[in-house]
């Protein structure tokens, strides 16, 4: 099963967009990819939900850890996602009022409009 | 396959007590749900996402106990609901026994990587069970037909 992890460098952003099934199995690299992000001193990270096809509760738990560490060094994780499926997932968890969810990447950057959680 | 001639079926898949493997028992239940056309493609997402809680849950019970055995997936079709048990051979876990998560707008939220499964379980299907067995636990997993799902608010 392949996770894609693809970064790009956007207005002061790390954008790591997420491809494929995040789980029990996959989500150790999501997780050192991450790590590997804040090690290199991007503490404004966005992620990118929009290719992930699944995301369980070892995907959540990726996302909070690197929200925990990003906070840490003052800086900050922000996510893109519009798929109801996935937004669910975020829903049930109460985790809508923990994460700045964005509808795209360049409502993200802009920091403005488009966020699903208001 | 047809709903008809999926319901009173038993279908059992084993798998390795091991991460990689838990793609494969979701893809075989949600391939079998889609079978069963009186459940909703939404009900099947949410099923999906309740074996996977529950086969990890499953590993890591077994990765505890150091356990080589496989853990047990099987679906059992009815004419009005499709049940999912999953059985590991791990040493058990008290699902009451469970820390409460702090209020999401409580700072020590964040602190919280781990234990959301069992909340997303509980929220995703219409009926859920924890059962010890002999060898460990028995999760039992329940997708009712119709309107009356957990999922249809």
């Amino acid at each position: 099963m392949d996770l894609g992890l693809d970064v790009e460098d956007r207005d002061g952003f790390a954008v790591l967009s997420v491809r494929g099934e995040v789980d029990v199995y996959t989500a150790p690299r999501f997780r050192e990819r991450l790590i590997e992000l804040v090690s290199e001193g991007k503490h404004r990270i966005i992620v990118n939900l929009e290719g992930v096809d699944f995301l369980d509760s070892t995907g959540l738990g990726v996302l909070v850890g690197g929200l925990k560490r990003l906070r840490s060094h003052d800086g900050d994780l922000l996510l893109v996602c519009t798929q109801s499926r996935i937004l669910k997932v975020f829903e049930i968890t109460g985790l809508t009022k923990v994460f700045s969810i964005h509808d795209s990447v360049d409502a993200a950057v802009g920091g403005g409009g488009g966020t699903s959680s208001s | 396959m047809t709903a008809s001639e999926v319901a009173g079926e038993v279908i059992e898949l084993e798998i390795p007590a091991r991460a990689e493997f838990v793609a494969l028992a979701r893809l075989v239940v949600s391939a079998l749900a889609s079978a069963d056309s009186n459940l909703a493609d939404e009900r099947i997402d949410d099923l999906k996402l309740a074996v996977s809680e529950a086969c990890t849950n499953a590993i890591e019970a077994h990765d505890a106990a150091g356990s080589l055995e496989r853990v047990l997936v099987r679906c059992k079709a009815s004419t009005d609901a499709l049940e999912v048990y999953v059985e590991d051979r791990g040493h058990g876990f008290d699902p009451s026994g469970l820390p409460d998560h702090p209020p999401v707008t409580d700072p020590d939220r964040l602190k919280f990587e781990r234990g959301l499964g069992i909340p997303l379980i509980k929220a995703l299907v219409d009926e859920v069970e924890f059962s010890p067995t002999g060898h460990g636990t028995s999760v039992r997993l329940v997708m009712r037909h119709g309107p009356n799902g957990v999922s249809e608010d």
